[in-house]
C-alpha cells in the first residue's frame, strides 16, 4: 500500500470506497456552534487509528455524527464507500463508559448479548448458540468468571471490558471505540490493549478517540490529530511529529527529545 | 357473598388490570428515569377531554378518550421538541408542557362554557371506582350469563384490552425496549430504532394513563406507574424478575387497597369506607417503603461500582 502523506484529503474529492471510514467536508454544529469544521479523513483499512486532540476538540462527535447519532450541518460519510445504514452489522461502536447508567438491571452476560441483538430475529429471545458466542467475548476480555454478575457491581474497569466485549460480540470489521481506556485501572488497559491488538491482526480496523499522549506511538499505527477541525491525520511515525502536536494543542505541551530524536508529549494542563 | 359480585367483583378486576398495565409501562419508565412521564401524561388529558367536548357537544366516553389520547400525543411531541430544541433537560421540558396544557384545558373550560362537563375535582383525582356496579352480577352465576356479562359496565371490557395491548407490546418490543433503555446511543448503532420504541412507550403510556384515569383517577394513576417497579426494583438485579415482582405488586396494591378501603375503617370502627382508589394508592405506597427497609437490593447493600 502506498503510504499516504500526512495531509488530509481534498473535501471535494469522492469519498474513498477502499476505506471502512471516509469522511469528506463534514461540520457538526451544537446550536450555534461549531463543533467541528469541515472535517475530511480516509480511516486506513486494517489500521489501528487513535484519534487525539484537546478537550473539546470534537473527537466523540466525529464518531457520533459519522455513525448518524447525531445531525450533521453538511459532509457526506461513507463506509466501504455505502451509507451506514447499508453497512451497519459490519461496525461496532463502543461508547464512552459515562454514558450509561450501569445501575441498570442486567448482568455482564445480559449486556453483551446486546451486541448480538441484529443475529436475534424480531420477537426472539437469545438462544444457546447467542450466549455461548457472548460468553466466548466475556472470556476473550477476562471476565468469564464475571459474567452473571450485575453489572453495578464491577469495576470500572470491568465495566469497560463488558463494553468491548459486546463490541467483540458484534464481529465487526470496523470497532469505533469512544475514550475506552479513561478510567481503567493498568491490568484492563493492558488486556484492552492486547483485545484491540488480537482484532487488529486479523485484518480489522480499529479506531479509538484517546487521551494519553505519551502511549500512542506504542499502541496505534496511524493517528488523526483534531482542534475543531482535521490537523493532521497518517501514519503515527509520520504524523505524530512536535510541530504537528503544537498545532493541535496551541502550545500546551511540553515536548521533550524522544531517545530516537522524536518529540515525547506530555500534556501540561 | 352475592354482593361480593355485584358490588366488588368490578372494582377489583377494574383496578387490578388498571394497575398491572401502569407497573409494566411503569417499569421502563422508572429505569430510563422517566418516571414523571406518566404524570406528566395524565394531568395533559384534561384539555383533550376539553377540547373532544367542544367539538362533539357531548359528555360520551369514546370522543373524551380519542381527545385526551391525541393531546397526550401532543404532549409527548411537544415534550421531545422542547428537548431537542430548547436544549433543556428532560424534567424541565416535561414541567414546562404539562403545566402550560393544564393551564391550558382549565382556561379552555372556563371560557367555552364546557363548565358543564362533569369534570369535578374529586372524579379527576380519584376516579369513579365505588361506582362500577354489575346490576345483573346476582351471584357467581352471573359469569356465564350472557346477558348478564353484556351488562358489565364497559371500564372492564377496556381496561382489559389496554392490559392485553400492553403486555402485547412489551412481549414483542423487549428486546428494543431493553436496549433504548440501557444504552440508546448503541441501540442506534445496531438498528434497535430507539427512538421509535421511545415514541411506542410514551403513546402506550398516554393510552394506559387515559384508560386508567377515567376509571381509577389521576392519583392511583401516578402511584401505579411509579410503586411496583420502584418497589421491585429493589428487590432484585435482574429485569425479568424485576418485572414479576412488580406485576405482584400491582395485584397486592389494587387487591389490598381495594379490601381495605372498604373493610379497614369498620375494622377500627368507623361506619363508612373511604376511596379506593386512594387507598390502593397508599399500600403501593406502603409496599414501596417496606422495599427501601427491607429489599434485598436497597441501596446500601450494593457495593459501589468503583472507578478502578
Amino acid at each position: 500500500m502506498l503510504k499516504r502523506a500526512p495531509v488530509p484529503p481534498d473535501p471535494t474529492a469522492a469519498v474513498d470506497a477502499a476505506s471502512p471510514l471516509s469522511i469528506r467536508d463534514m461540520t457538526v454544529a451544537y446550536q450555534d456552534l461549531a463543533a467541528i469544521r469541515s472535517a475530511s479523513v480516509d480511516i486506513q483499512p486494517g489500521s489501528l487509528t487513535a484519534i487525539v486532540g484537546p478537550n473539546g476538540a470534537g473527537k466523540s462527535t466525529l464518531l457520533k455524527a459519522a455513525l448518524d447519532l447525531i445531525p450533521r450541518t453538511s459532509g457526506r460519510v461513507a463506509f466501504w464507500g455505502r451509507p451506514f445504514g447499508a453497512v451497519r452489522r459490519r461496525v461496532a461502536y463502543v461508547p464512552q463508559r459515562a454514558a450509561v447508567d450501569w445501575d441498570f438491571p442486567a448482568t455482564a452476560l445480559d449486556v453483551v448479548l446486546m451486541g448480538l441483538y441484529a443475529d436475534m430475529g424480531f420477537m426472539r429471545l437469545p438462544g444457546r448458540r447467542h450466549k455461548e458466542k457472548a460468553r466466548a467475548a466475556l472470556a476473550r476480555v477476562g471476565m468469564a468468571g464475571l459474567a452473571d454478575r450485575q453489572i453495578g457491581r464491577l469495576s470500572g474497569g470491568q465495566q469497560q471490558r463488558v463494553f468491548l466485549a459486546r463490541a467483540l460480540a458484534q464481529d465487526a470489521d470496523l470497532t469505533l471505540l469512544d475514550e475506552p481506556f479513561a478510567g481503567v485501572d493498568a491490568a484492563t488497559e493492558a488486556a484492552i490493549v492486547e483485545v484491540l491488538r488480537s482484532l487488529n491482526q486479523e485484518g480489522r480496523t480499529i479506531v479509538a478517540v484517546h487521551h494519553d499522549l505519551a502511549s500512542v506511538t506504542e499502541i496505534f499505527d496511524h493517528v488523526v490529530l483534531m482542534a475543531g477541525r482535521i490537523v493532521a491525520a497518517g501514519r503515527t511515525a509520520e504524523v505524530f511529529t512536535p510541530d504537528v502536536l503544537e498545532t493541535t494543542y496551541g502550545g500546551r505541551l511540553s515536548l521533550e527529545a524522544f531517545p530516537d530524536g522524536r518529540g515525547r508529549p506530555e500534556r501540561l494542563r | 357473598m352475592n354482593d361480593f359480585v355485584l358490588l366488588s367483583l368490578v372494582p377489583l378486576v377494574v383496578s387490578t388490570a388498571a394497575a398491572l398495565a401502569c407497573a409494566l409501562v411503569g417499569n421502563f419508565l422508572v429505569l430510563r428515569r422517566q418516571s414523571l412521564i406518566g404524570d406528566a401524561v395524565s394531568h395533559v388529558v384534561l384539555p383533550g377531554i376539553v377540547a373532544a367536548f367542544l367539538l362533539t357537544g357531548v359528555v360520551a366516553p369514546l370522543p373524551m378518550l380519542l381527545g385526551a389520547t391525541a393531546a397526550a400525543v401532543l404532549a409527548s411531541a411537544l415534550i421531545a421538541l422542547v428537548r431537542s430544541v430548547g436544549g433543556v433537560e428532560p424534567g424541565a421540558a416535561m414541567g414546562v408542557v404539562f403545566t402550560s396544557m393544564f393551564a391550558g384545558g382549565v382556561l379552555l373550560l372556563e371560557t367555552s362554557g364546557a363548565g358543564s362537563v362533569h369534570l369535578d375535582v374529586e372524579h379527576a383525582l380519584l376516579g369513579n371506582l365505588e361506582s362500577l356496579i354489575w346490576f345483573e352480577g346476582t351471584g357467581w352465576a352471573a359469569l356465564l350469563d350472557p346477558t348478564a356479562l353484556a351488562a358489565l359496565p364497559p371500564q372492564v371490557w377496556r381496561l382489559l384490552a389496554v392490559l392485553v395491548a400492553v403486555a402485547a407490546f412489551v412481549l414483542a418490543f423487549w428486546k428494543e425496549l431493553v436496549i433504548g433503555s440501557f444504552d440508546p446511543v448503541f441501540a442506534a448503532t445496531v438498528g434497535a430504532r430507539p427512538r421509535v420504541v421511545d415514541m411506542a412507550l410514551l403513546l402506550f403510556t398516554a393510552v394506559v394513563a387515559v384508560f386508567a384515569f377515567e376509571a381509577v383517577g389521576s392519583i392511583l394513576v401516578v402511584a401505579m406507574f411509579i410503586c411496583p417497579p420502584a418497589a421491585a426494583r429493589l428487590m432484585t438485579d435482574r429485569l425479568v424478575p424485576q418485572v414479576a415482582w412488580s406485576l405482584l405488586f400491582a395485584v397486592a396494591s389494587a387487591v389490598g387497597g381495594y379490601v381495605a378501603a372498604g373493610y379497614g375503617p369498620l375494622w377500627i370502627g368507623f361506619q363508612s369506607s373511604v376511596s379506593a382508589a386512594g387507598m390502593i394508592a397508599v399500600v403501593s405506597g406502603l409496599i414501596l417503603a417496606a422495599a427501601c427497609v427491607a429489599g434485598p437490593r436497597r441501596k446500601g447493600t450494593r457495593s459501589i461500582g468503583a472507578p478502578a
